[in-house]
């Protein structure tokens, strides 16, 4: 079971829900039981083609999955899983 | 900071002496310290939710030169966040407003007024006359545009963003340290994340995002502390929370990774996937005006604008437009809080004389996304659905 916190502008996707408990056993597992219970997030989290988009990185913990095992990072169960959208505003 | 010359023939008067008495007596600072500030020169993109607080605190510290790039108007939309500009303010350029607002703060700055859009033709002129670039713009274009300026540059910039009730801060550029796009290698396409004009902003927000970002310059500028490099800080305002994250430089980054692929700047409302030329106006239209066909022409492109209808009730009851709103136009005054600056706005009325009254009410008020619909309703009759009815 691992926590994921859902940045302010997905939470419209998520029943506007700031953090979720998934279960999955990889990053990959936990993303994919994410977006099965909310489906709306899919599009904004993934391409068409099932990639991960560039302008959305995901921690677990304090580190980049891409510096880790991307999809494939293990999880344990006190870790939490943040996802960073880029944001843009300044005014 | 690496760029930075020792200050040499640089002094403080009597009187900034006893202005900065605070920063002399206290070891991280005193007169080395103050004497750097007074030297440096930094850049603020943008005066607006993020650059007020960073103008009127940067120039309060006694950092010697500051320039403002800013080609905006200020409107009353701005004063829920932007305490750099005031309510008689609106109207004005926010280059003007901004800088008289520092300027009374501290007399003892220079302050550059640059107003202009940042864009790939101007952007390595301006930044490189600057120490420290602090990046306070609101959309994805500008933003990848001053990475790449600075990084070309070899200049730190410190970076601010907001959406609501959060943030983000870090240090880009910094020798060794990681830049935008080593964090995110490339924009959302448009729509898919809304700015601030869209989704809102709390309007505290960018106060506290703003002097971390004025935090870390004059850090750099004194060379003191740790700077927030390699490290993206969160701040979630409504759970009071700030957490930071791991932010490494990508050996594969495309600007400042180890097998460059950019050397100049490029066309970024390309690279975020956003069409930057209008077609040009049909003839014996002004700028300030739009024909029925081209209204027509938009709203079966899907754009998305706000069509007001500044008619009476009693007219609208008898024909309008899909998808107008009705403010008649004396009510137009007290109900401008209902429309939002940043959306273009298309009025329209009978026959074109009402609109015209309220756009010009409405850039009055600082909105400057508005056109009349030329010939109003009647010209829609005319030239594009002949079954509403004339009357």
């Amino acid at each position: 079971m691992a926590k994921v916190l859902i940045p302010t502008p997905l939470r419209q996707y998520a029943d506007k829900k700031d953090s979720v408990d998934v279960t999955g056993a990889t990053v990959g597992e936990v993303l994919s039981s994410l977006t099965t219970q909310y489906p709306d997030l899919k599009k904004n989290l993934y391409t068409d083609e099932g990639k991960l988009r560039s302008f959305v990185n995901v921690y677990v913990n304090d580190e980049d999955i891409r510096y880790l095992s991307k999809d494939a990072t293990a999880l344990k169960d006190a870790d939490t899983v943040t996802i960073v959208p880029s944001i843009a505003g300044g005014f | 900071m690496t760029t930075l010359a020792a200050p040499v023939d640089v002094q403080l008067s009597k009187e900034e002496i006893l202005r900065y008495s605070r920063h002399l007596i206290m070891p991280e600072v005193g007169m080395d310290g103050q004497l750097k500030l007074k030297q440096a020169k930094v850049l603020l993109i943008g005066t607006g939710g993020l650059g007020a607080p960073l103008g009127m605190y940067l120039a309060a510290a006694g950092i010697g030169r500051i320039g403002l790039v800013d080609f905006d108007v200020v409107d009353y939309t701005n004063l829920q966040r932007q305490v750099i500009h005031g309510t008689s303010d609106v109207g004005r350029k926010k280059l003007d407003s901004a800088a008289d607002t520092m300027r009374e703060i501290n007399p003892h700055i220079d302050i550059d007024k640059h107003e202009v859009a940042l864009s790939s033709e101007n952007a390595l002129g301006i930044l490189k006359d600057y120490d420290i670039i602090i990046d306070g713009t609101d959309n994805f274009p500008t933003r990848y545009l001053v990475n790449d300026a600075c990084i070309l540059l070899g200049k730190v910039n410190v970076y601010g963003s907001i959406f609501r009730f959060e943030g983000q801060s870090t240090v880009f550029g910094y020798p060794g340290g990681p830049c935008y796009r080593c964090l995110y290698p490339e924009p959302p396409p448009p729509g898919l994340v809304p700015s601030c004009a869209e989704g809102g902003v709390l309007g505290i927000l960018p106060g506290v995002v703003g002097l971390i970002q004025a935090t870390e310059a004059v850090k750099l500028i004194l060379g003191k502390g740790e700077p927030l490099v390699g490290r993206l800080l969160l701040y979630d305002a409504l759970n009071m929370r700030f957490r930071e994250l791991k932010l490494r430089k990508n050996p594969d980054c495309p600007i400042c990774g180890d097998h460059r692929s950019i050397h100049e700047l490029i066309d970024y409302h390309q690279f975020c996937g956003i069409p930057q030329h209008e077609p040009a106006p049909e003839a014996g239209v002004s700028e300030n005006e739009i024909e029925v066909t081209a209204l027509k022409a938009k709203m079966d492109r899907g754009d998305k604008f706000v069509l007001v209808d500044v008619r009476e009730p009693h007219e609208y009851q008898i024909c309008k437009m899909p998808g107008s709103i009705l403010i008649p136009l004396g009510e137009v005054p007290k109900r401008i809080h209902e429309l939002n600056s940043a959306d273009e706005i298309m009025v329209h009325c009978k026959s074109g004389m009402r609109s015209a009254k309220a756009c010009e009410f409405l850039r009055q008020s600082g909105f400057k996304k508005v056109k009349n619909v030329k010939g109003g309703i009647l010209a829609w009759s005319d030239k594009v659905d002949p079954s509403v009815p004339k009357y």
